[in-house]
Order: C-alpha cells, then sequence, then structure tokens
C-alpha cells in the first residue's frame, strides 16, 4: 500500500492505495466521483480524460500515485461554484451530447484546448479532440459546442479586462 | 418547413426545446451501470478462451482460489447442475453460457472469478490454468458449407452440416424469365463486412439477489428491460425466479446501437452467481472482450443482379445471400424472417419482379449479430440496391441521378406495394433527391469531374437514394417469444397539472426525455417542462419490448399521443361541466377549452386536471390518468437522398471526403435539433464500415483487431462537416405522422460514399469495392487492373 495526498476538485483527500490503482479507479471506486467514465482499455477512447495540474491527462493511464501531492479536476469540479462551464453549458445549447458517455472526456479535454487557445479553428478542434471518441453525435455539434464555449470566455475575459 | 401548433411555452411537436437528460450529463451526474455500487458487492471477471475451436480438457482453479478476496470460480460444470449452463437465443437455437467440454470461438467464456474487489478478480482470472485440445476451426462461411467441412454444432443431435436456415421471397420463375430476356443486365458480388457497435459503455449488470425474499434486481445495459425480465423468468423460473420476483432496471446507457438487446452470457453468470452467494455481483466487460465476444453486426455475403431495359427501367431485381451467424444464431432479430427485413432491397424504385434469398452457416466466430442502429439486414439490403443502381446507371451509360428519378415511385402511387410484400406507406423519392442536388450543386459538380477527370484528378460523385422500414412493428410480422410488438405509455398528471409519463422504451442517447414529453405538450397543452418521462424501470414502466430498430417515435411515441388524446377526451367532458355547456359546444387550442364564439369562457388544462381530483362530474371516475398499448397497423417507410463528393489523392489513394449532403424524410419532426443530431451520428456510424472499420479474421479463426488500438473507430478528425435537411411525407398511420430517424443515416451512408469512391475510380473500369474502401484497397484493385504496378 502507498500512501498518497490528492487534491481533487480543490479538496484534499489522503488515502492509502494500491501501488497499481489506476487514477480513474482512485477517483471512481475510492473517492465515488462517478462522471469520470471508463470506455476502454487501450487508452484510445478519452472518456476518462481529468486535468492533473491544469492539464488534460486520461485517468486510465496514470496511475493514483503518480498524482501524489498534485491537483486534480474533473467533470464535478467544473461547476464546483454552482454555475456551468461555457463548455457545459455550449454541449447543451448546441446539442453536443447524446448518450453523454463521452462528455465528460469532452469537456475536460477541450477545456484545456480553450485554456492554450482561446479561438481555436474548427480543424484545431477536431485535432485537439482526436483523443476522444463519440459514437452518437458525430462530432459536428461537439466542434459547435466547443466554438459556442470559446466565443463565451472571450467575451467574459473582455468583460474582466 | 416544419409548423409548431404549440406556443414555444407550450413547446409540442417541432420545437428544437434543448434536452432535459443533459443537466445530469454534463455536469457527471449521469448514472450508468458501472456507477451502482451495493453493500458488499463482489466483482466479476471472465476467463475467456484463447482458441477459436478447442476441446476444455482441464480446469484448474486452486492458484485463483488461494488468491485472498476471491470467493470462487465457475464453470460450466457447475451451471450444468442447475440447468443453466446454456440458453435459448431469439431464434430458435441455443447459446453456451458456460461450456462444459468445447469452445467455440476465441474470446468464448469459459470460466466466472468472483472476488471482493475489481483488481482481485482480474489476478484470479489470470491464475486459473485451462488446459485446451485446440481443434481446426471453420471460419470462411463458404466453406463451411463443402461437404467434408467439420459439423461445429455436435451438441444437436442429428446435425450433419453447418447450415442454418434457408429463407426466400419473391417470384423465382418470373425473376428468372425476366433475367432471360432483359436488355441489360448487372451483377455484383459484395461482402458487407463484420462490424461493432461500439458504443462507448461496454456492456454490464449488477444482479441483486435477495434470499430472505427471493427477489432479484438486474440493473443491466439494456434496450429492452421488459423483454429481458420475461427472458430471465423463462430461463430461471424452473429455480423459482418467477416474473413477480424481477426486477429489471436499465440505468442511464452509454449508446446502445443494437448492441445492447442481446442477452449475453456474463448477465447470466452474474445473476446465476448472486443467486447461489446471496450477495450483488457486478460484472462490467472491458473494451476488448466487448469488441471481442459481444454481438457483431452484418456479415453478409451478397450477389446482387438488377435486369433492365436499353432505355433505363428497372425490370426486376436478384439477390443471393450467404449469412455468417458464429457458432450460432443469435440474432437480435424480432421479424418472423430470419434475414430480418432484408427484403426491402427493392429498393425506392418501381418495378415488380424480385427474387432474393439467403443461407446461413455456423462458422467458430462469435455469434449473432444485432441490428445495428437498423431495423435488420436493412443496411445490407440498401447497400446492395444502391450500389447495383449505380452500376446499372453506369452499363447504361446514364447518369446515377437520372436513373433514379426514371424508376423512382411516384408520390402519388404511396401506398405502395413491393414485389417482396410491403406495403410502403408513403414517400416523395423525386422531392428528396431534387433538393439533394440543388443543395450540393449537382450539375456544376459534373461539370467539374469532368475538368479534373481530363487532368487525370480522381474526383468522384456518389448518391444513394434509399427507402428505409422501421417501427417494429406489426404483431403480424413480429414478435419476440411470441409478445407482440407494441410499446407503451402511462401517463398520470397530478392536481397541479404536472405530469409523470412512463414508457417501455429506453433511450440510449436519443432524448426520450424531451421529445415524448414534446408528444404529450402536443396533444394535451402541458408544457413539455412539467412532464417528467421515465423509463427503463420493470417494476413501474407499463410492458413495452424496448428501444431498437428506430422503433420508439413509431411505436411508444404513438401510445403517448393515444394516451394524451383519452386524456384530451376526459378534459373535454370536465370542461363542459365546468362551464356548463354540452361537450359539442367546446373548441380546443393546445392547452385550454373555450366556448365556441365565446373564447373568454375558457378552462385551461391545469383547472380542468385539478377539477378532475377536486370537482369532478358525479358519475365520473376521479384522477387524471390514461395508459395506451400501441400495436402499429404498419411499418413506417423513412427515406432520404444522400450525395457525397470525394477527393481521391493519385499517389497516396487516400480519400477525402469533400461534402456530404444528406436530405432525410422521417415524416413529421417532434425535435429537429434532436433528429438533427441523430443523423449526424447515424452519418458518422455509416462512414465507419465505408472507409474504416471491419473485424478482421484469420485462418485460425484469431481476431486480428480485437482492442480500439486496432479497431479504427472514426475521430473527430475523420469524420466531415455533415450538411443535413428535410423533406416532410408525414406517414399517414401514425397518430402524429412520425416515422423515426435514427437508423436512416447508417443505413443511406455507406452506399453514397461507397459509390462516389467507385465513381473517381470508374475511370479505370472499376465497377464496385467491398467496404471498407481504404487506400491500400483502392491499390490493390488498380494493380489488379494493370493501371500501376508493383
Ligand atoms: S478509458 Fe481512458 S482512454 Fe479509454
Ligand atoms: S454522446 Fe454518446 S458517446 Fe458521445
Amino acid at each position: 500500500m502507498a500512501h498518497i495526498s490528492i487534491t481533487v476538485n480543490g479538496k484534499r483527500h489522503e488515502a492509502d492505495v494500491e501501488p497499481r490503482t489506476l487514477l480513474v479507479d482512485f477517483l471512481r471506486e475510492h473517492l465515488g466521483l462517478t462522471g469520470t467514465h471508463v470506455g476502454c482499455d487501450t487508452s484510445q477512447c478519452g472518456a476518462c480524460t481529468v486535468h492533473l495540474d491544469g492539464r488534460s491527462v486520461k485517468a486510465c493511464t496514470v496511475f493514483a500515485v503518480q498524482a501524489d501531492g498534485r491537483s486534480v479536476t474533473t467533470i464535478e469540479g467544473m461547476s464546483a461554484d454552482g454555475a456551468l462551464h461555457p463548455l457545459q453549458e455550449g454541449f447543451r445549447e448546441e446539442h453536443g451530447l447524446q448518450c453523454g458517455f463521452c462528455t465528460p472526456g469532452m469537456i475536460m479535454a477541450a477545456a484545456d484546448l480553450l485554456q492554450h487557445n482561446p479561438d481555436p479553428s474548427e480543424a484545431e478542434i477536431r485535432h485537439a479532440l482526436e483523443g476522444n471518441y463519440c459514437r452518437c453525435t458525430g462530432y459536428h455539434n461537439i466542434v459547435r459546442a466547443v466554438q459556442y464555449a470559446a466565443r463565451k470566455m472571450r467575451e467574459q475575459a473582455t468583460v474582466e479586462a | 418547413m416544419i409548423t409548431c401548433k404549440t406556443s414555444r411555452e407550450i413547446g409540442g411537436m417541432g420545437h428544437p426545446i434543448k434536452r432535459k437528460e443533459d443537466i445530469r450529463f454534463i455536469q457527471g451526474k449521469g448514472r450508468y451501470v458501472d456507477d451502482i455500487k451495493l453493500p458488499g458487492m463482489l466483482h466479476m471477471d471472465i476467463v475467456r478462451s484463447p482458441y477459436a475451436y478447442a476441446r476444455i480438457k482441464h480446469i484448474d482453479a486452486s492458484e485463483a482460489l488461494k488468491i485472498p478476496g476471491v470467493v470462487a470460480v465457475v464453470t460450466g460444470k457447475d451451471l450444468e447442475k442447475y440447468n443453466l449452463h446454456w440458453m435459448p437465443t431469439l431464434m430458435s437455437d441455443t447459446q453456451m453460457v458456460l461450456p462444459t467440454d468445447t469452445v467455440m470461438y476465441q474470446a468464448q467464456e469459459v470460466a466466472a472469478v468472483i472476488a471482493t474487489d475489481r483488481y482481485t478478480a482480474r489476478d484470479a482470472k489470470e491464475a486459473v490454468r485451462v488446459e485446451y485440445e485446440p481443434m481446426k476451426p471453420v471460419v470462411d462461411p463458404y466453406k463451411a458449407l463443402e461437404p467434408d467441412a467439420p459439423v461445429l454444432r455436435t451438441d444437436k443431435e442429428g446435425k450433419t452440416d453447418n447450415h442454418i436456415w434457408h429463407w426466400e421471397v419473391g417470384d423465382r420463375e418470373k425473376t428468372e424469365a425476366v433475367f432471360r430476356s432483359a436488355d441489360v443486365v448487372v451483377k455484383e458480388h459484395m461482402h458487407i463486412p463484420r462490424i461493432h457497435v461500439v458504443s462507448i459503455e461496454t456492456c454490464g449488470c449488477v444482479a441483486d439477489y435477495d434470499k430472505v425474499n427471493n427477489h432479484l434486481t438486474m440493473y443491466m445495459t439494456t434496450q429492452a428491460p421488459h423483454a429481458i425480465r420475461t427472458v430471465i423468468a423463462l430461463v430461471a423460473g424452473h429455480l423459482g425466479l418467477t416474473e413477480e420476483k424481477i426486477r429489471v432496471i436499465s440505468p442511464d446507457i452509454g449508446g446502445g446501437f443494437g448492441g445492447k438487446v442481446p442477452v449475453y452470457p456474463g448477465y447470466v453468470i452474474a445473476i446465476a452467481v448472486s443467486f447461489l452467494t446471496g450477495k450483488p455481483v457486478k460484472w462490467i466487460e472491458d473494451r476488448s472482450e466487448n469488441l471481442q465476444a459481444d454481438s457483431f453486426a452484418r456479415d453478409y455475403h451478397i450477389t446482387a443482379e438488377m435486369a433492365a431495359t436499353r432505355e433505363g427501367k428497372i425490370l426486376a431485381t436478384r439477390f443471393k445471400v450467404l449469412a455468417d451467424h458464429g457458432y450460432t444464431d443469435a440474432a437480435a432479430n424480432p421479424s418472423k424472417f430470419p434475414t430480418g427485413l432484408f427484403s426491402i432491397g427493392t429498393g425506392s424504385y418501381d418495378y415488380d419482379t424480385a427474387f432474393m434469398e439467403a443461407d446461413a452457416v455456423y462458422t467458430n466466430k462469435p455469434p449473432g449479430g444485432v441490428a445495428y442502429r437498423c431495423s435488420f439486414r436493412v443496411t445490407e439490403a440498401v447497400h446492395a440496391i444502391e450500389r447495383l443502381t449505380d452500376s446499372m446507371a453506369r452499363a447504361l451509360g446514364m447518369d446515377p441521378a437520372e436513373f433514379r428519378m426514371k424508376n423512382f415511385i411516384k408520390k402519388e402511387d404511396f401506398p405502395w406495394k413491393s414485389p417482396t410484400g410491403w406495403t410502403y406507406d408513403s414517400g416523395d423519392y423525386h422531392a428528396g433527391l431534387k433538393k439533394a442536388m440543388e443543395v450540393i450543386g449537382y450539375d456544376d459538380l459534373r461539370r467539374e469531374q469532368a475538368e479534373k477527370r481530363k487532368k487525370g484528378e480522381l474526383m468522384g460523385i456518389g448518391i444513394s437514394t434509399f427507402t428505409e422500414i422501421v417501427g417494429a412493428g406489426p404483431s403480424r410480422d413480429f414478435d419476440i417469444l411470441g409478445i407482440k410488438m407494441f410499446d407503451s405509455c402511462e401517463i398520470r398528471v397530478h392536481p397541479t397539472g404536472k405530469a409523470i409519463a412512463r414508457f417501455g422504451t429506453k433511450s440510449q442517447g436519443q432524448g426520450h426525455e424531451t421529445t415524448y414529453a414534446q408528444i404529450i405538450a402536443e396533444e394535451l397543452g402541458i408544457p413539455a417542462e412539467h412532464i417528467q418521462v421515465e423509463e427503463g424501470d420493470t417494476d413501474t414502466a407499463p410492458y413495452g419490448l424496448g428501444t431498437y430498430a428506430s422503433r420508439s417515435t413509431p411505436t411508444a411515441g404513438a401510445a403517448a399521443a393515444v394516451a394524451a388524446r383519452k386524456l384530451r377526451d376526459k378534459a373535454r367532458k370536465i370542461a363542459a361541466y365546468l362551464l356548463e355547456v354540452s361537450e359539442e359546444d367546446l373548441e380546443w387550442e393546445p392547452g385550454k377549452f373555450y366556448v365556441k364564439g365565446a373564447p373568454e369562457k375558457a378552462k385551461t388544462i391545469q383547472d380542468i386536471v385539478f377539477a378532475a381530483y377536486t370537482n369532478h362530474p358525479p358519475g365520473m371516475e376521479a384522477g387524471f390518468e390514461a395508459t395506451h398499448y400501441y400495436d402499429p397497423p404498419n411499418l413506417t417507410f423513412p427515406s432520404g437522398a444522400y450525395i457525397c463528393v470525394v477527393d481521391i489523392d493519385k499517389e497516396t489513394f487516400e480519400i477525402k471526403i469533400r461534402r456530404f449532403v444528406a436530405i432525410d424524410d422521417c415524416g413529421n419532426i417532434i425535435n429537429p435539433m434532436v433528429v438533427q443530431g441523430q443523423v449526424h451520428g447515424g452519418l458518422t456510424q455509416g462512414l465507419a464500415p465505408a472507409m474504416y472499420e471491419e473485424l478482421i479474421y484469420d485462418e485460425d479463426g484469431n481476431i486480428l483487431n480485437g482492442t480500439l488500438m486496432d479497431y479504427l473507430v472514426p475521430t473527430a478528425v475523420e469524420s466531415p462537416r455533415w450538411e443535413t435537411g428535410h423533406t416532410i411525407t408525414p406517414s399517414p398511420h401514425h397518430p402524429i405522422g412520425a416515422k423515426g430517424v435514427g437508423e436512416s443515416p447508417t443505413v443511406g451512408a455507406p452506399p453514397a460514399i461507397a459509390n462516389a469512391i467507385v465513381d473517381a475510380l470508374s475511370v479505370y473500369g472499376i465497377t464496385h469495392l467491398d467496404i471498407p474502401i481504404t487506400p491500400y484497397k483502392i491499390y490493390e484493385a488498380l494493380k489488379a487492373k494493370g493501371v500501376i504496378e508493383d
């Protein structure tokens, strides 16, 4: 057993875990944060995408011990203060989800993109989401959802500035 | 144009209202089966066969059982004691739950391990030692029919070959006569490859058997919870688990597409283990197991022929099919025909002669198949007829659009009787294709293509004008275990005018919580946001056959409309009583009844519902509830006109979809936003087999691409930007004139893409390529034509 201390969505958690415990299992099984999903066993689908120190990672490809002392944000942390994140809003407004299984991972991957590229082109959005599979939407409205959020976040940034 | 009869506030049919279910999904608050955690829950994992065909000599679980936390290892021999080692399939065949002596495909379940946590279960799975005696498998379906092929199903008494069934429809002699004397005949051999639905959530369950109360709660990824309850009662009834003691709950489902209709062995084993241990048992398959063992789709080998006059009039078609079902016919097929609705393959064209036949065989591959986003075998049929139509146009030297226009069934000829016995309810095929051609600029594209050809560039334009057949279905053609394929809706309106509606179907992403509420809002005038929709719990929902085959709107949607109309009739009586007029003096507008000529004298639906509980007419039953079970009089026949433009690189043969226009006709539209989303998703699932996906087996029956590393699911990068639109031809027999849309794009897209690619390559004399069409396949075909050298 290894002792770890991870900050998840702003809250610190201490736990003893088997060294082989995947971060995704730690989040889902130990912390009950089931918004992060598992869609594959080969790191392809991106359903498990979370942020580790602000960058998106596939939580099925990281051990919990590797997150020791670091900070993790999951989908549950995106609307922690009660207000929806512009991406969450965008996915609903633009019908960017159907079954919802890929959605948390999509939102986390897109959030990483928008942090580094506030005004991405359609091609840039598609490339940034290449590691996230969706079987329902055909991606068309996911692209629009990300564009919606990008617009909204730029507007908010201008207002604040 | 979509016209709405209700206000935006009521949000009835035609309004693009935002989906209710999204609120929980975007915040990570969906509740999928793997999110369910019960006290004392055990975890199950499954040992699978590395061989496609082998005798099991010995299973040694001793090492596994030594691992702390391992509770049990279950084999077929254990299940045999309870007569649970085999189960029936929907096709009157039999499937192993766990084998007692022989495995029939690679990745077949061999034993189950149960442990206190998932990681330990996985350790135990690795520790189970199985000794096999491999045998030579039968992989090629044609070879399976050869006289010296080993007989695979030795469990079936008297079985002397691998043939499963023969099916035919149409007039063989007449068809042969037409073909003998026709001016022009074309023929293509095609394989519609074995593919997989790859819903992003895999399959799984939590079986929770309560020994004290002899009651089973089964949380599972199923598209048809009621049918599953009945199946469990039939399989386990002899153990005292009768239907009233079974509750099936289908929580949020992460995509189904037909793959969550079958009963997989894992579910049955989990129930058995929970029954024996008295503890909840969770089983969640991983992606590779899902790809390798769960039901496949398609895998039809088709020889398709068309006969026509020199002037371009279609006279007849003939199809011969070989269906590879794997080791058992476990088709999730609710129709009375073993080929499902393949007989829709005469297409959108007006001719009266056809003959189709099919034979199915056993091979050492996973059993199936499922109706992957299709009303079972419609995708295969549409691919065959639409590819063939292009080949015929080419043989005649006609433009494929002109050839189609010349042969379409005319709008005024509906209802139209097809040569294979269907009655198409309605359609306007000319309007659809005309619109698609206008949107894409067809004539200009053809001119551009001619220019490009002069320069040696490869550009192709492909059309598909398909007729779908959905909404299973009328009880004369459909049943599951003899149960007619109605679907149901129960509406309860509470005293304050807010409602709950329950259905026998189950959304897997289609947005039923929103669209069903819109249907009821349309009929009753209660705002959609005040109607809570619930599905997926057999204890509360009325009996229904589930969601697949685009049947939800045609059946449960109709049930919702009819149940709401029953309530409106009651509302009229109450309003007449409250307003002290006769019922005939009342006029309805969404949300209220008013007195003819005196619109200020009115009662809103909310007033009326309140009166139903507080002040209803003497002699009338109190309350405001209705239920309806809708057995459709006919299927519905959505249609579409799709046009695809591709550019192919002359050096690398990389295929680029430049444009794709999809004009769908699904009758009246409930929520245009949801319909468009369904079309986008379906088109991408049509693109997938057209260019990327195929489950490939080697001659020893090993799957060569059984993980997502090798099985190419299109991402946002491969998927083009889709252009969609619609024409509206309401279904004349459906209460709200809707037809169902979820499957049209999956069915219609592959031939449009294949036709575009073949069109580009037709300059080299290529008339057909099997899907998925990859750059490598093009390279091989051009090499075979001598166009390029090694
Ligand atoms: S579950 Fe992590 S990439 Fe699929
Ligand atoms: S919405 Fe279902 S997988 Fe993306």
